[in-house]
């Protein structure tokens, strides 16, 4: 029994639970949101200590032997993707309490809130790919409706592009795993990792490793089956898509990193050039459709996709300087791009619009609100000394190591088009006089209530956490130094899996 | 039998996949309903099918004699129909409430949010 391991998963389904049978008092509701997810990210914190100080935690639950039962397994991987699940939760949670109409918390908002978390911290815990799919639905219906929660048509409209997709997506995963467990009759992933390999139709591993790709790619955003994250992700309240920014593609990527270094990793050369095409055009897609947008949560939006390139770019050069390149770029952008969607709705209650258009002088009435935009955006344009520099460094440089020197350029050029657009969200939101019809009253008036200082601290939190990236990053890198290296042999996770607790 | 069920679950694949190009929504939650199904069966076939051998072991044995039916797919495709029917239960309120908000159930009339 490791209680460490299972904490992240557990924590936010009490919480849940409890929020539901205080379904008639929101205060009651708001305070065990704030108490459930800072208890989850200490879980994490703590899980994160004992995976440093052992390498891998396993659980078997039930006690049933690895290859038969359900295992809960977390390496330096998990550990830190728990991690981030507890910050970004803590920070929607605070943000929430000033942001979520009292219809919306009325309609269950915190718990399905917590059940979002809980999908999401099992997706990244679990060692059994079949409980994968499982915590992939709970956190799917849990997304559905926090998206659709409020019932505006434009959430609608998103919402059945969001669901059909995701659906289509569950579906090929679900096939793949019903292929996969024809021809190795096993679901564990260390098991399968160890089986794959005496599998002889090589041809039909290559498939299953495609199918994957495509389940995961949906997930993640990749090009060319992103197209429901632009129609969705603006639609509905800042602090839900601030959530689906920060975590839910993420745990795309999380399985993709997974799957192809744990189990598809015997032909490198055709799986990861794949991988590498893909990640060269949603950078380059991504970046371009955020370019043609002028609504701040849309180029935000659409801005998501171009970043899932550079991640699926670190794993898809496959190196160890790639991959701690990669990862770096999952933490540093949950950071940048919850805190610019929140940033956007803290000038939506500001100004009461979201169009660039009918936006100005931002930075004349609020500075101090331009310069924390300001911070997030150069962050994730790839300013030094800021966190998104070390993560575009990093992967450009193992670019450059290993002759990459095509998808390398692409990721600079996209890094330039990305000051562009956020240049362009200064320039218009913040800097330029304000147009005709703007109310300024309401700009200009003092904010002294506790909604706005909720806003504001949930924005400053993932503040401090981009400067702490950026100028205190060492302790940081040598984490995913570790973490890089458990990727690349996996030998350490199988045995850990299996050998191990008997 | 394993080559009629990989018919059967090719053109539950295909019919699924030309009724989620429709542009209406039923057709469009019918699509995924059948979608969910070939899944299901897909599962359920490449397991192996063994007619008539349940996985029970005789009393006093440690392993049951001969070769008998694998549970686990049978426990993986429940497991999957649940979460379907969930999942489809949300997606067929979904498309009732985007019919009472866009007043039309074509999804060329439901482009707003695309770019």
């Amino acid at each position: 029994m490791r209680l460490e391991v299972i904490l992240p998963i557990f924590i936010p389904l009490i919480a849940g639970t409890l929020s539901v049978v205080v379904w008639r008092s929101t205060f009651y509701q708001r305070w065990i949101a704030v108490l459930g997810t800072a208890a989850l990210l200490a879980s994490g914190l703590w899980l994160l200590s004992a995976v440093r100080a052992e390498g891998h935690v396993v659980m078997q639950m039930g006690n049933w032997q690895a290859p038969f039962g359900i295992t809960i397994v977390a390496d330096t991987l998990s550990a830190v993707m728990a991690v981030l699940t507890g910050l970004m939760g803590l920070v929607v949670a605070i943000y929430s309490l000033g942001s979520i109409p009292a219809s919306h918390e009325r309609f269950g908002y915190y718990p399905l809130m917590h059940l979002l978390l809980a999908g999401v911290a099992g997706s990244f815990l679990t060692g059994d790919l079949f409980n994968l799919y499982v915590w992939f639905e709970v956190m799917l219906l849990a997304s559905f409706a926090l998206l659709t929660l409020g019932g505006e048509r434009a959430q609608m409209e998103g919402a059945i592009k969001y669901v059909t997709l995701n659906l289509f997506s569950s579906a090929i995963f679900l096939s793949s795993i019903g292929l996969m467990y024809g021809m190795v009759g096993t679901l564990n992933m260390a098991d399968i990792a160890d089986k794959l390999s005496e599998v002889e139709h090589t041809g039909m591993v290559n498939v299953l490793a495609v199918m994957f790709m495509v389940a995961f790619g949906i997930k993640a955003a990749a090009f060319p089956l992103f197209f429901w994250l632009p129609a969705s992700y603006h639609t509905p309240r800042v602090a839900v898509s601030a959530l689906f920014a920060g975590l839910l593609t993420k745990v795309g990527i999380y399985a993709l990193y997974r799957m192809f270094t744990l189990i598809f990793n015997g032909d490198v050369a055709y799986t990861h050039t794949i991988l590498l095409w893909s990640a060269g055009f949603t950078m380059v897609t991504g970046v371009l459709g955020a370019a043609a947008q002028f609504e701040f949560r849309r180029i935000l939006a659409f801005h998501s996709v171009s970043q899932i390139g550079y991640m699926i770019l670190g794993l898809a050069l496959y190196t160890p300087l790639a991959l701690i390149g990669g990862l770096f770029y999952v933490i540093h952008h949950s950071l940048v791009k919850t805190c610019l969607f929140l940033i956007s709705g803290l000038v939506y209650r500001l100004t009461g619009t979201y169009e660039l258009k009918e936006l100005g002088e931002v930075y004349r009435h609020r500075p101090g609100i331009a310069i924390l935009f300001l911070i997030a955006a150069l962050s994730l344009a790839g300013i030094p000394p800021l966190s998104g520099f070390f993560a575009k460094f990093i992967i450009v440089r193992a670019g450059l190591e290993i002759g990459a020197y095509t998808l390398t350029g692409i990721a600079l050029a996209v890094g330039l088009l990305t000051l562009f657009s956020m240049i362009k969200i200064w320039a218009e939101v913040f800097w330029k006089a304000a147009p005709e019809g703007m109310d300024m009253e309401r700009l200009k008036a003092p904010v002294n209530d506790s909604h706005g200082r909720f806003m504001l601290t949930g924005i400053g939190i993932l503040i401090a956490g981009i400067l702490l990236l950026g100028f205190w990053g060492q302790p940081v890198i040598e984490l995913f130094e570790v973490m890089a290296e458990q990727l690349m042999n996996p030998e350490g996770y199988i045995e850990a899996v299996l050998g191990g607790e008997q | 039998m394993e080559h009629l069920m990989a018919y059967i679950i090719g053109i539950l694949f295909g019919s699924a996949v030309y009724m989620m190009l429709r542009r209406s929504i039923v057709k469009l939650v019918i699509g995924l309903m059948i979608l969910s199904n070939a899944a299901n069966l897909l599962i359920f076939t490449v397991a192996g099918m063994t007619r008539g051998a349940p996985p029970l072991i005789a009393e006093g044995a440690l392993m049951p004699e001969g070769a008998v039916a694998d549970p686990l797919p049978q426990a993986l495709v429940l497991t999957a129909i649940v979460i379907a029917f969930g999942v489809l239960a949300f997606a067929v309120v979904l498309i009732h409430r985007a019919y009472e908000v866009v007043g039309n159930d074509d999804l060329d009339q439901m482009k707003d949010t695309d770019t």
